[in-house]
């Protein structure tokens, strides 16, 4: 089938499943012909959208509000640079939040009595920071710690931008990989205990690589919000893409820099989501020709 | 039978998407045509208005103003609003614009008590700064929150004459590396802060145009908050809001630190930086407003109001 296949069905393979949910493949000329008809719709829909839009009263006023080509050249090195502190910002915290999520993780699956008071901690922490908006964690580590001035405290505003970014998201992110965990059968952990290996080693060799393989669309869905939460550091007055933007928007009324910032957000977050839908869909399949 | 029931499907999508765009785009046509004659209606109205004003005060007649809410002079200023501009009846307190404390807030009443609107016939509204530049209806009849006119505000939205003319200022904390700088040039070196879409910021980039680009906040409370946390080392906001900063906010008691106002600045145009009551863009009341403004300049009470509520500043040391 695979080395008879062409771009046809290419299309027939995946065409329902972006549009629906998947129908058992009917005879050939059932599928051309339904491929031919979502090609079709399609393109209808697409071209009327357009044209709706292009001959509307309003598109000259939209294009030089929002799509503006003189606006947006003007625009783009500011918020590009900041688009760059952003990046910058994501990796740090990617990096780190990855780190901790799976310590607390980790924590948080110790089995016996002498782990409990870490283990409340850990649910504590869980419970507390995933209760409160990311951005009142910005301002009140942002303003509110420096504010009090502690020797040997940093007063940076990238610091704590970040930082509560970390705190965070290493909440979300730990009870995503504990998810991981806990669908490992519990088969693997008596075998590996069974073996002679301590409880610590059986997580660690055993269980935490068959959970991350697990959840790794849910961490890289992870990636994709913390991609675009990082912009929430302007409120401290971190100049980064969407605060450029806005400066230029406040200046000129002109929405165009939005629209920038928007497009290189896109830029990073697509492909990723893109490649999360391409890996699940190859780990299901390895899984299944495994299983068979 | 699906495929056939698909079509269909398609068909009456498409036909309803055509019908919706046709409409979307019939309104709008009709809606530009209905804005542009109201705003051919407004600019004769407002010519009319000019001319006779001296013989016939009838179009700034309640009755016959284009108002939000007719019969309701509808006044928007900041959410929150700070003294010296919106104060409160209780003596520190500020935000409450219906005690007619403060000066914006007192203002504001005697603008329309010349326009024949009884006190409680005064709407109050909220909005943020910059939220009331942007291009687009309104919520109020006017707006007043210390907005300075600027060519690039005036094409958006309309002035009235200039209410007060301000000078702004630069503040800081005792002992900070701002404290006691004399010139623009001892300036550039800092870190300095203001908030977004304020002619404050612009001066900061035009007039100093600071070696670390300045940090842009949301409003003057978060400029403040990275002062005290140590994060910038200046702001600049215009003078009355400076004085009161250094007075109430800025202070051992309250927050640990001591504010000073470190200096004020020339205007950067050749023209003064003035406040005006912000409009609609093509609002028809703005000749009426101007009238009572001049009366209320004429007869001495805007001198009157700024001698009880704001501070001259003219012993303040100027950047040179």
């Amino acid at each position: 089938m695979t080395d008879r296949s062409t771009p046809l069905d290419e299309v027939m393979r995946r065409g329902p499943r972006l549009l629906g949910p998947r129908r058992p493949r009917g005879p050939r000329e059932e599928g051309a012909r339904s491929a031919f008809v979502a090609f079709v719709s399609t393109l209808i829909l697409v071209s009327l959208a357009l044209w709706v839009v292009l001959t509307s009263e309003a598109w000259p006023r939209v294009q030089k509000q929002f799509f503006n080509p003189s606006a947006f050249r003007e625009v783009w090195p500011d918020v590009a640079s900041g688009f760059w502190l952003d990046i910058q910002m994501f990796l740090v915290a990617e990096v780190v939040i990855l780190t901790l999520a799976l310590i607390v993780a980790m924590i948080r699956s110790l089995r016996g009595p002498a782990f409990l008071p870490i283990r409340m901690l850990a649910i504590f922490y869980i419970d507390l920071i995933r209760g409160i908006p990311v951005i009142l964690l910005i301002l009140l580590l942002g303003f509110g710690v420096p504010a009090l001035q502690l020797s040997g405290v940093p007063d940076g505003r990238l610091f704590w931008g970040v930082t509560a970014l970390v705190i965070s998201y290493t909440a979300y992110t730990s009870e995503v990989y504990r998810a991981g965990i806990e669908s490992v059968h519990e088969s693997q952990r008596m075998s590996a205990r069974s073996l002679g290996l301590t409880q610590g080693k059986t997580l660690w060799y055993v269980i935490v690589p068959q959970a991350v393989r697990n959840v790794i669309p849910a961490l890289l869905n992870g990636f994709v919000s913390l991609q675009k939460d990082v912009a929430l550091v302007y409120v401290l007055g971190i100049r980064e893409a969407v605060r450029a933007a806005q400066i230029y928007n406040a200046r000129t009324f002109n929405y165009t820099g939005y629209i920038a910032a928007a497009i290189l957000f896109l830029i990073v977050s697509v492909p990723v989501a893109r490649f999360t839908d391409w890996y699940t869909e190859r780990d299901r399949r390895r899984r299944q020709a495994m299983s068979t | 039978m699906r495929t056939k029931f698909g079509l269909i499907l398609l068909v009456v999508l498409a036909m309803v998407a055509a019908g919706c765009g046709d409409d979307d785009a019939g309104d709008t046509t009709t809606a530009t045509t209905a804005a542009a004659t109201t705003t051919t209606a407004a600019d004769t109205t407002t010519t009319t208005a000019a001319a006779t004003t001296t013989t016939e005060a009838d179009a700034c007649a309640i009755d016959q103003l284009n108002l939000v809410t007719p019969g309701t002079l509808t006044v928007a200023t900041g959410e929150p609003a700070f003294p010296p501009w919106v104060n409160s009846i209780t003596g520190g307190g500020f935000d409450d614009p219906e005690s007619k404390e403060g000066f914006e807030a007192a203002l504001a009443y005697e603008i329309a008590s010349e326009l024949g609107f009884a006190d409680d016939a005064v709407e109050w509204v909220r909005t943020t700064f910059d939220e009331a530049i942007t291009p687009g209806e309104k919520s109020f009849d006017f707006n007043l929150q210390q907005y300075s006119i600027t060519a690039a505000r005036e094409e958006v939205v309309d002035f009235s004459d200039p209410y007060y003319e301000v000078k702004q200022a630069l503040v800081t904390v005792v002992g900070s590396a701002a404290d006691g700088a004399t010139t623009i040039e001892e300036l550039k070196g800092l870190r300095l802060g203001a908030a977004i879409a304020t002619t404050s910021l612009d001066l900061i980039e035009s007039v100093i145009d600071p070696d670390t680009e300045a940090s842009v906040y949301n409003d003057n409370t978060d400029v403040q908050s990275a002062l005290i946390a140590g994060q910038i080392d200046a702001f600049v906001v215009d003078f009355p809001t400076a004085f009161f900063i250094t007075a109430v906010t800025l202070t051992v008691d309250e927050v640990g630190q001591e504010g000073v106002i470190v200096g004020q600045f020339e205007s950067p145009g050749d023209e003064p930086e003035e406040f005006g009551l912000l409009f609609a863009d093509g609002n028809p009341l703005v000749p009426c407003v101007n009238e009572a403004l001049a009366t209320l300049r004429a007869d001495g009470t805007l001198a009157a109001l700024e001698q009880q509520w704001l501070v001259s500043g003219a012993d303040v040391a100027v950047f040179g």
